[in-house]
């Protein structure tokens, strides 16, 4: 059994006079501290009787010392080395942030926040900006762009993009199909199911469904290789050589998420329209011909020239949003994750928002 | 030849165990070690004993296991086979969770990234072990204690509230060392602690490794590459080649060793290098 750390105290002229014993040990020190605390004034700490000290025994001896100017006697060679190790002023070592009121803290949160969002926002404009100088540069310096990039970027963003997009859309056909139905049905007018799918399928849907799943699997793939190119130092290297990184890496990526954002958006309309059709045919015994036909009648040729305007628009916005925020990573690999969340975020977010706004703009100009 | 000083050194070292049967002459000892990843074997057959208060340094080529040795000591690698006895007891065969702990609680553990809590402050990063085995202790002498463990391993005063993507290299391996000497640990295992440093902080740290161990009376298990630490700090090198220990000693003895690779490891340019840096700074 290992004697833990006590004291002993008689009553001096000038003070107590305190006697450890045991072992004076982070492990052992149980309630010493508190009570040494409780003792008032102490004229001097006799380490004589101790087995073993450790800089936390010797943290509070300096401590105790210093507070009422006691005399520390009878210390070991041992002890004599961890107690000139801690004798040094520490007052100046801080170990918590400045606390502000919680108000002051939220205040400067959102100021910050508010801040960093309209600098993301600039920023991204910028880099736009930047990347069309860059490419009317190429096509002035009669340079080819780099078609073997593209295509292969139509790999990783489109076909390989195309079963997930597939089914997804598919199942929300299925469901707007259905829910639809139930509340058409109270009216009698089921037949008009396929109205709504058709044409919410076309004109939004479709391809907001698509820029979603795109954002999320090619921009956070964007912001993550061009993050990790940053952190290993190869867009560094790729500039002393004389290659421009937007040339390279950045126009590549947003022209295939460019010219695949139509060719998915319309994909993904067709599966919706596929899986709706099923809805129709099974739960509202519609035969496939008639929905067909039925389709042929309400759609619009001018939702199909909506979504074919819209597409590439996001294509860019989301190929630019996550170029941008790739290339922002600076200093370590935890900047990759946050700067990849961000371009999720950041490309669905703004994609919504011109969603808004192209709608207002097309049932101004009557497309209805 | 080789072999012959290896078995020379052994038996010195049994010698003293012989002399002074107290329990804890060693602080680590294994026997027998091996560790496999699938058909790579990376020990075989390995001894090594670390004596208590001495520091041991570890070295080997890239790919000699030396972090897998020390993964393995602290039971974070079980063994394909072998025995390793930390202060007497075998990691493995205690099967009380208590125990366990407790022999934890003698070892400090700096990896060679830092291997910082992220999320936490530095001073909070030094508190962690604290809290977790003394979840009772003082607020204020927990402040207290993280303050004098942020001096001691010679950052400065304001380190103690930044978080590690504040810190720069030098800093974040004093941070990692304050948090393995959190507990005031008997035994501290130090993985490749210069690398990665300029020559001038390499140099500082050597120095704050050998003086912490003076003052605090530590057993140091350190694993290096860097052939001036090896000079500066340790009281004993242990080599690592051919899947165990080749040889122990301190560097004299083992110069006079014949193993090719010992020699080109401590006679090559650097290695003579380091030998006449260390010359010149003990002259002064």
């Amino acid at each position: 059994m290992v004697a833990r750390a006590d004291f002993e105290h008689s009553d001096g002229a000038s003070g107590a006079e305190v006697r450890f014993t045991g072992r004076l040990t982070l492990a052992r020190l149980g309630d010493v501290p508190a009570r040494l605390d409780a003792l008032g004034a102490i004229a001097t700490l006799d380490l004589s009787a101790i087995d073993r000290i450790d800089t936390v025994g010797a943290w509070i001896v300096t401590r105790t010392a210093k507070e009422h100017g006691s005399q520390v006697v009878g210390a070991s060679a041992e002890a004599e080395r961890l107690l000139d190790a801690l004798a040094s002023d520490k007052s100046e070592y801080r170990v918590h942030r400045d606390r502000r009121p919680a108000w002051m803290r939220m205040l400067e949160q959102v100021g910050t926040a508010s801040v960093a969002i309209w600098h993301e926002l600039l920023g991204i404009i910028g880099f736009f900006g930047a990347m069309i100088v860059a490419l009317v540069t190429q096509i002035r310096a009669r340079r080819r762009l780099r078609w073997n990039a593209i295509v292969t970027r139509f790999q990783t963003v489109g076909v390989d993009a195309l079963p997930i997009i597939g089914l997804m859309s598919f199942l929300i056909g299925i469901v707007i199909a259905q829910q639809g139905a139930v509340q058409l049905e109270q009216f009698g007018l089921e037949v008009f199911t396929i109205n709504l799918v058709g044409r919410a399928s076309i004109r939004e849907l479709g391809l907001l469904m698509t820029a979603i799943m795109v954002a999320g699997r090619s921009g956070s793939a964007f912001a993550a290789q061009i993050g990790t190119m940053k952190l290993t130092e190869e867009v560094d290297a790729m500039r002393t050589i004389g290659v421009s990184p937007m040339e390279a890496i950045v126009l590549p990526r947003v022209a295939a998420s460019t010219i695949t954002m139509p060719l998915l958006g319309f994909y993904a309309s067709l599966c919706a329209i596929a899986g709706g059709g099923l809805f129709c045919w099974v739960g509202l015994d519609i035969p496939p011909l008639t929905y067909i036909q039925r389709l042929r009648e309400i759609i619009p040729m001018t939702d199909f020239w909506i979504m074919l305007i819209k597409a590439p628009v996001f294509g860019v916005l989301i190929g630019v949003t996550g170029c941008y925020e790739g290339m922002q990573v600076r200093q370590n690999a935890e900047e990759v994750g946050q700067r990849t969340t961000s371009a999720v975020v950041a490309a669905i977010f703004l994609v919504i928002v011109l969603d808004a706004m192209f709608a207002v703009f097309f049932s101004s100009l009557g497309w209805n | 030849m080789a072999e012959e000083t290896d078995i020379e050194i052994r038996e010195e070292l049994a010698a003293a165990d012989a002399v002074r049967p107290e329990k804890f002459e060693r602080a680590i000892c294994i026997r027998g070690l091996k560790n496999q990843f699938g058909d790579a074997v990376i020990h075989d057959g390995l001894d090594l004993d670390v004596r208590s208060g001495e520091i041991l340094g570890v070295v080997g080529g890239s790919g000699t296991g030396k972090s897998v040795l020390m993964r393995s000591i602290i039971g974070l690698q079980t063994p394909a086979a072998g025995e390793i006895e930390v202060y007497g007891k075998t990691l493995d065969t205690i099967a009380d969770e208590e125990e366990s702990r407790d022999l934890r609680r003698r070892w400090g553990v700096m990896f060679q990234g830092g291997a910082l809590f992220s999320t936490l402050s530095v001073a909070e990063n030094i508190q962690v072990p604290l809290r977790e085995y003394y979840p009772r202790l003082d607020a204020n002498l927990l402040d207290e204690i993280a303050a004098y463990k942020v001096e001691m391993v010679g950052l400065p005063p304001d380190a103690g509230p930044k978080y590690p993507a504040e810190l720069s290299g030098g800093m974040v391996k004093r941070a990692g060392l304050a948090r393995a000497l959190a507990l005031d640990p008997a035994l501290l295992f130090l993985d490749e602690p210069t690398a990665g440093l300029d020559p001038i902080g390499a140099a500082k740290f050597d120095e704050l490794i050998r003086e912490l161990a003076d003052t605090m009376g530590l057993t140091v298990f350190l694993i290096t590459h860097d052939l001036d630490t090896l000079y500066a700090t340790c009281d004993r090198v242990a080599v690592l080649a051919e899947k165990k220990v080749i040889a122990v000693g301190t560097i004299p003895e083992l110069l006079a060793t014949e193993h090719p690779w010992i020699q080109d490891y401590f006679n090559g340019p650097r290695g003579r290098a380091a030998a006449g840096g260390n010359q010149t700074a003990r002259a002064r």
